[in-house]
């Protein structure tokens, strides 16, 4: 559906429904440079289980027009504002990777707007490798290939896809190329300089889960302990030979431990 | 983090798409031979068939072992995804008609696999889609035949049986200037050889049948989706952009991205003409591919080796085959297939139809058949067999001389092949 945010279209995916106020809400933010399309499985799945669905495009992103945030505290209000906009008080937010960062910052700071937390693929610090940050710069495909390799787990990169019959790799390379000018440098560039992060994750008032792939590179475990512990009410889940790409490698396990929570 | 290192073509011809079997261990993809697949309870099938959740449902959808071959191909042409069709006519009709329906148009090239030719020129007519054809050598022959209803260019990265070399980039240029997608049959190159996706093509169309599975033994296809043209920003594919009745109101691009076409195709295409391809087959094309790399080096290694012996023969009119400075794609062929120009090719025996029917019929270790791309040596006549109806005149028209003879390099010894082709042009001379 568009949502009306900050006067500009957003588009947020909602399973084709409308806002149903009897219905509780889940939101789904994506990671850098991606868009809603990569929550498809658990979009359509919720919107078909008496849930509410946005799967929001940031600013920037996907089917949302205009230029991207600057910061992750900005994304966190944004999310607040595209609750307003769809008339939604309350709302369960997951995030995966920048994404995660995101919400976290809306469920520390809008603590009434926030029924409970997902993050899927977390560190905090989300430090960016100097490789990655000057290839984005610059709009080398490099930036493009790094994040690819470095998101999907070495098993995933000889292949293995939980949807028959897709190469997880060209999917998740041909999702970042599509990304607008500019945005994944920017995101990136969010990322690494969201400095409060583990502030935020100890003033979280709700129940949060996070889920973790044991070899993950972009977001690795050792880096999400911190998080983990700030956190008051958390629960943590290690998905066993998982990279960072956890939606495309462990869609099925992702989606069973949302439902716990969302 | 050190700079990442994608896995190499032969790497992935062994190895994508497929880990060892969790329950066994099993190390060679196991074939599973079932139609169906037991639902733990009644909201995953529901699920299952909502795509919310992964899996398999019905093997004329999607099968575990056809699927290690749909990564496999979409690894080593750079796509997001593949369906493993009946035969490579079934990927080709397939991949149209994801794009298209009544009133659609095609421009083709004219140097196509014959029956690629008529599905085109005869059949698709009959549902309301018209092809023009075009000369692949001309690339402002398929700017000037694309019209306001055109949906489709279509080429062969090695075309047939001239060997004819596709200008993919500057194909794809043309389409894309029309918001219309290049699909390329890539059958003669393998990715091996040549990589369309890197050249801007769209859609990769593959018979299984020849290299890939190497060894003559299965009829099967690839459909292959790069997943990069943009459908909404063409808006010339409803299909793919508006809501579809026939699942319930989706909306592909929107809800799928990168993959909507190939997840079009798989959720009506496969469902509906249902020209699935059986989990045994799968299995023997993955056999095939796992040494890919090796055979087609060897294929063109012989067919260089045979085309320099051809071509210097007493007995032989002309060569037509890319790999040689003759052929006017040489220099295209270089660039654009660095490998190597595929091992099929054909040649002009002197005498004409009769000659050519000696050729053809005193050969000994190459085989006399119709097909190509087989780890044995194969020839054709077709002035004395599949276009034996047709004259001289007739023949021209087609792009067919009297003495031509098609022929797939195998895997043979190349001194024995020259030793059989050498006595099977003295035979040819005989009157």
């Amino acid at each position: 559906m568009d949502l009306e945010v900050r006067g500009a279209q957003a588009y947020a995916a909602s399973g084709h429904k409308p806002i149903d106020s009897e219905k509780q809400t889940v939101v789904f933010v994506h990671g850098v440079g991606q868009d809603h399309t990569t929550w498809v499985l658990p979009i359509r799945y919720f919107a078909r289980h008496n849930r509410n669905v946005l799967g929001l495009d940031l600013p920037g992103h996907g089917r949302t027009p205009g230029p991207g945030l600057e910061t992750i505290e900005e994304m966190g209000d944004w999310v607040v504002e595209a609750l307003d906009a769809a008339g939604v008080e309350k709302a369960a937010l997951v995030g995966h990777s920048m994404g995660s960062l995101v919400v976290l910052e809306t469920a520390s700071r809008y603590p009434e707007r926030v029924r409970s937390l997902a993050m899927v693929g977390v560190s905090i610090p989300l430090a960016v490798s100097d490789a990655l940050m000057t290839s984005a710069e610059v709009g080398s495909h490099d930036a493009i290939d790094m994040l690819t390799y470095w998101s999907h787990s070495k098993a995933a990169q000889v292949g293995g896809s939980p949807t028959p019959g897709m190469w997880m790799v060209g999917g998740g390379m041909r999702l970042w190329e599509q990304a607008a000018p500019g945005v994944i440098h920017s995101d990136l560039r969010a990322c690494n300089e969201y400095a409060v992060g583990l502030n935020r994750a100890g003033e979280i008032q709700c129940p949060a889960l996070l889920i973790l792939g044991e070899k993950d590179v972009m977001t690795p475990v050792r880096a999400a302990q911190a998080v983990k512990e700030a956190i008051p009410d958390q629960d943590t889940v290690i998905f066993r030979g998982a990279g960072h790409a956890l939606l495309a490698e462990r869609s099925d396990p992702v989606l069973d431990q949302l439902i716990r929570i969302v | 983090m050190a700079k990442p290192k994608p896995l190499g073509d032969d790497t992935l011809a062994l190895h994508a798409g497929q880990h060892p079997d969790s329950d066994f261990g099993a190390r060679a993809t196991p074939i599973y031979q079932t139609a169906s697949y037991v639902f733990k309870d009644a909201d995953h099938a529901a699920s299952l068939f909502n795509i919310e959740r992964t899996g398999h449902v019905y093997s004329r959808l999607t099968n575990p072992t056809n699927a290690v071959l749909e990564e496999r191909i979409s690894a080593l042409e750079g796509g997001v995804g593949a369906i493993a069709t009946a035969s490579g006519q079934a990927a080709t009709h397939l991949g149209i008609a994801t794009l298209m329906g009544v009133g659609s148009h095609i421009v083709s090239s004219q140097s196509i696999y014959g029956g690629t030719h008529n599905l085109m020129a005869y059949t698709l007519p009959r549902f309301g889609i018209e092809t023009t054809f075009v000369d692949p050598r001309n690339p402002d022959a398929f700017l000037d035949a694309i019209q306001p209803n055109t949906r489709l260019v279509f080429g062969e990265t090695l075309g047939n049986p001239g060997m004819e070399v596709l200008d993919v980039p500057v194909i794809a240029e043309i389409a894309h200037s029309h918001d219309i997608p290049l699909m390329v049959d890539s059958t003669f190159a393998t990715p091996m050889l040549a990589k369309p996706f890197d050249m801007s093509a769209d859609i990769i169309v593959h018979s299984a049948t020849k290299f890939l599975s190497g060894h003559g033994v299965i009829i099967g296809g690839l459909l292959v989706d790069s997943g990069a043209f943009d459908w909404e920003g063409s808006g010339k594919f409803p299909t793919l952009t508006e809501p579809y009745e026939g699942f319930h109101d989706l909306d592909f691009v929107e809800e799928f991205g990168p993959v909507a076409y190939i997840t079009r195709a798989r959720k009506e295409g496969a469902r509906d003409f249902g020209a699935a391809m059986a989990p045994m087959t799968a299995f023997l094309v993955l056999q095939g591919m796992e040494t890919l790399g090796i055979r087609m080096a060897r294929h063109v290694e012989n067919a260089v080796k045979l085309a320099d012996f051809l071509e210097s023969h007493e007995a032989i009119e002309w060569v037509r085959y890319p790999g040689l400075s003759s052929h006017p794609d040489y220099e295209l062929a270089q660039r654009l297939l660095p490998r190597g120009a595929g091992s099929i090719f054909s040649f002009g025996v002197k005498g004409g139809r009769p000659s050519g029917q000696r050729f053809i019929e005193s050969v000994e270790i190459a085989s006399h058949l119709a097909n190509v791309g087989d780890a044995k040596t194969l020839v054709i006549h077709p002035a004395s067999t599949t276009h034996h109806r047709m004259d001289a005149s007739a023949l021209e028209a087609a792009g067919i001389s009297e003495g031509l003879v098609r022929i797939s390099v195998g895997l043979e010894s190349v001194d024995d092949l020259i030793d059989d082709l050498s006595q099977a042009l003295r035979a040819s001379q005989k009157v």
